[in-house]
């Protein structure tokens, strides 16, 4: 009986076998780009890396294609990403980056040009992203060359708890942020016995400092709108560096860095907001991270007791004519709010997704689905909530839809907080366009980052700090031609909101 | 070697047999060395004639690759004269009497060196020469260590590197020697300890960085109650120039102490047991053994460490990058992560000629070294 059954069952085995491998082989050969890779250089995370880490799985079983996530320490990513592209190794197909370096990345034609693409692609639903990031994080000179995947405003957290209790109003200068940090510098603010901090930033060299330092400094530099640029003067590119804003900015710059932890000027953004969702501080500057961490419960404190605020501003800013600090009035302050000129910074400008142009077409393609399928509102509305993806909201519905967020664990209050902050930077016409020209990096992340961190040391004066920026600044300039850094300047500027 | 090459020819020269072969047999030599020669020029020598004519050029970058415009030594200036002098070099100031003692005697040291040289038996015009180049690139770099430390000025990375060397070579080797003294002695559990003073060396700088980035941290780290207990959490090592130095220099001893250590280990236990044994029975104490009879042997060792050492320290750019990325200011930044932050932003001709700078010094260090110290060492030895 056993035997006959045995008999029996060998073919269906066999048959069901058949069926099983034509069964596993039916998707993988129907899919759309099988047997594809995209190779996808980003930082080592685990923010930015982990999304496109978690999502490439589910992206393969839907597409086929295999995505590869290179990752590498962010202060190598620029000049990594150009030397692939300059030598022509092209080792990555496609590139999460800072959309800063497209003015280096672009004029040699590194990057392929998403325009038609975008606009093509239903499922991306271009015109809910954000119009500030459409027109700067991801267009250059008018064609698109990248997938905005995240938002980036810096702005002030403050413990709504002790603010609240104490009877004391959100900061709205720099100067009512002094006061507040030096009321709470050195009080027990998590219960935990130990002194606490006014104000916890991140000031170490070679990270993050000096966009902190540039959000200081525009509220001062820059009052009449977007197209008036906070870095140089767009009639002769002479850096605004050295003069009465530049100044101010600087000191209120060095009192910050003496209202926090000891090991202040060592700290990057990783130990800022671990100190403050752990409580140790009553305000903090950062960009939109803070948010979602905050609400995250395995690390976090102050669920439910951190407010957000647009960057304070001034009461006085630079007349460019002059040089000299002037009382904010109507005619120089068109969008000052009582008074007061807010100069939110769009630091970084969000990480972005672009495709190198030399990868072979169809891997091209397939780059291109992933970075549309990292961006639709069904991964981004999620994405952006999870504080360890680095992700910040950057499109209509992240704002509109508060069902993800509430998810999260925030509440409708906070979560109205929160973006209620980035809004009122996004509607702002006064917000500061990051610096995108060729060698940003330099400007921005060598001679600007290394002149702060020899001020805050102690090495260099305040007029020898600014000094030294500006004779860096003009030596660069002048070494890749004046009047072709000033197209470029004020070709970044020319967006349209 | 040549006795025998010579004989082995003769067959083929002798018999005329083939004279193909022999004469194959005259280019063998050559042949044999060539691919060796040729690794040599490919891995060695000719980057190091590419990075210097990148150290002359400016790099920028255009459709379809990259160009090289040439700049003579635009880059070289930029360091010395340049806007890249107080970073490079440092800033100088008026100096005082204290400092102004210290270059009198140190100056003096060199004269009086160079003199006895000159009364010597062994004077020749050449050495002359050498040594008077030596004593002024010397003279030259003390002045510039002394003016930039010992006065209100402040020093730039090739002081911190000279800095980083001195010190962490010095206190290595004086830790290394005592190290190795005290576990060539019969102690109770001697074999551990010697693993134990070498695991520092068997993890990577970086971990090292990390782990001492953690001590240094007052106000969270792992010797936190430690420093709560003695008051110190508000004071931070590496917000302080000299005191993130401190704290870069004891990793990097921490590190490569045991490098040395093992070295002089095995130098002091290979030494005959019976030189020990005369002087003791002539009534020498231990301070006059080690004086007299072990440290002159282990001279040609201790003079091949230190200048592994001294090559080595000259690179060292882990530590402060990790630890402190090079703050604060620019306060613990050696030569090459000064090179490095350069390469970063793409300045690749100022990071060669940096890196450039680098090798001149390490290469006059050396040779001063290789030619005063440790052929006079070996000789004696």
């Amino acid at each position: 009986m056993s035997r006959h059954l045995a008999r029996a069952l060998v073919p269906a085995v066999g048959v069901a076998l058949l069926l099983a491998a034509c069964n596993t082989s039916t998707p993988t050969s129907n899919a759309k780009f099988s047997g594809t890779t995209i190779r996808v250089v980003t930082f080592t995370g685990p923010q930015i890396a982990e999304p496109l880490q978690r999502r490439a799985p589910d992206f393969e079983k839907a597409t086929g294609a295999k995505v590869e996530v290179i990752t590498v320490p962010f202060s190598d990513l620029y000049q990594k990403i150009l030397t692939d592209f300059a030598t022509k190794t092209n080792s990555y197909d496609a590139m999460v980056f800072d959309p800063q370096w497209m003015g280096d990345y672009v004029p040699p034609g590194y990057l392929e040009d998403l325009t038609d693409r975008v606009h093509a692609d239903s499922a991306l639903q271009w015109n809910d992203i954000a119009p500030f990031f459409r027109d700067f994080s991801a267009t250059y000179k008018g064609h698109v060359y990248t997938v905005p995947l995240d938002g980036d405003f810096q702005m002030v957290y403050y413990r709504k708890d002790i603010l609240q209790r104490d009877g004391v109003t959100p900061p709205q200068t720099w100067q009512d942020y002094i006061n507040i940090a030096k009321k709470y510098q050195g009080k027990d603010l998590n219960g935990d016995g130990k002194p606490d901090f006014g104000s916890c930033w991140a000031m170490k060299r070679s990270a993050q400092s000096y966009w902190m330092f540039i959000s200081v400094a525009a509220s001062f530099l820059q009052s009449q709108g977007t197209k008036q640029g906070a870095f140089f003067n767009t009639d002769n590119m002479q850096p605004l560096m050295n003069n009465a804003g530049t100044a101010a900015a600087l000191d209120i710059y060095k009192q910050f860095s003496k209202l926090g932890p000891p090991d202040q000027l060592n700290n990057d953004v990783g130990d800022s907001r671990g100190l403050f969702v752990t409580g140790r501080c009553a305000l903090s500057l950062d960009w939109g991270d803070i948010g979602p961490l905050a609400v995250d419960k395995t690390q976090s404190k102050v669920a439910d007791e951190v407010g957000a605020v647009i960057l304070p501003g001034s009461k006085q800013v630079l007349d460019r004519a002059s040089g000299a600090l002037v009382d904010c009035n109507s005619t120089i302050c068109p969008y000052a709010i009582n008074g007061i000129n807010h100069s939110p910074f769009a630091a970084f400008g969000g990480w972005s997704g672009a495709i190198n142009k030399a990868a072979p077409a169809k891997t091209k393609d397939a780059a291109f689905a992933f970075l549309s399928y990292m961006s639709q509102p069904a991964q981004s509305s999620v994405d952006v909530t999870i504080g360890k993806t680095g992700f910040n909201p950057y499109r209509t519905t992240h704002f509109t839809n508060l069902g993800p967020w509430e998810s999260s664990g925030m509440s409708e209050q906070a979560a109205k907080d929160y973006l209620g902050a980035i809004e009122a930077s996004l509607k702002s016409p006064n917000m500061v366009l990051d610096l995108r020209i060729p060698q940003s990096a330099f400007y921005e992340g060598t001679a600007l980052d290394t002149a702060l961190a020899q001020y805050l040391a102690g090495e260099l004066s305040l007029a020898q700090t600014m000094n030294q920026i500006t004779n860096q600044w003009n030596s660069k300039t002048d070494e890749i031609g004046r009047q072709a850094q000033l197209g470029a300047y004020k070709s970044s500027l020319s967006v349209t909101k | 070697m040549s006795g025998q090459a010579s004989t082995r020819r003769v067959p083929f020269a002798a018999s005329g047999w083939n004279p193909l072969v022999a004469r194959l047999d005259r280019f063998a030599g050559p042949v044999f060395i060539l691919p060796a020669v040729l690794v040599i020029l490919a891995f060695s020598i000719f980057p190091l004639l590419a990075s210097l004519y990148v150290s002359l050029t400016r790099l920028s970058f255009s459709e379809g690759g990259v160009h090289l415009n040439f700049v003579g030594l635009g880059n070289y200036a930029k360091l010395v004269v340049g806007i890249d002098r107080t970073h490079f070099i440092g800033v100088t100031a008026p100096i005082t009497p204290l400092p102004a003692s210290v270059l009198v005697v140190i100056y003096g040291g060199f004269a009086f060196l160079l003199l006895r040289y000159v009364r010597g038996p062994r004077r020749t015009v050449l050495g002359f020469v050498g040594r008077l180049l030596t004593v002024v690139i010397a003279g030259a770099l003390v002045w510039l260590v002394v003016d930039t430390v010992m006065t209100s000025g402040r020093p730039g990375t090739l002081v911190v590197t000279l800095i980083y060397v001195s010190v962490d070579v010095s206190v290595q080797y004086l830790l290394a020697l005592g190290l190795a003294l005290l576990v060539v002695q019969r102690l109770p559990g001697r074999r551990i300890f010697r693993v134990v003073f070498l695991l520092p060396m068997m993890i990577t700088p970086v971990g090292v960085a990390y782990l001492f980035r953690m001590l240094t941290d007052t106000s969270k780290g792992p010797l936190y109650p430690l420093w709560a207990h003695f008051g110190l959490t508000d004071v931070s090592w590496v917000t302080n120039p000299w005191g993130a130095r401190l704290a870069v220099m004891i990793g990097d001893v921490w590190q490569w102490t045991p490098f040395i250590f093992i070295v002089l280990l095995a130098s002091i236990e290979s030494l005959p047991v019976e030189l020990n044994e005369a002087a003791v029975v002539d009534g020498a104490n231990r301070w006059q053994l080690f004086w007299g009879v072990t440290f002159p042997q282990i001279l040609p060792a201790t003079s091949t460490v230190v200048l592994i050492r001294l090559i080595e320290a000259f690179k060292i750019v882990d530590l402060p990058n990790v630890l402190t990325n090079g703050g604060p200011g620019t306060a613990t930044e050696s030569l090459t992560l000064h090179a490095y932050t350069i390469w970063r932003a793409l300045d690749i001709g100022g990071s060669a000629a940096v890196a450039y700078m680098l090798l001149i010094v390490v290469t006059f260090v050396g040779i001063s070294y290789v030619n005063l110290f440790r052929r006079r060492v070996t000789a004696m030895a």
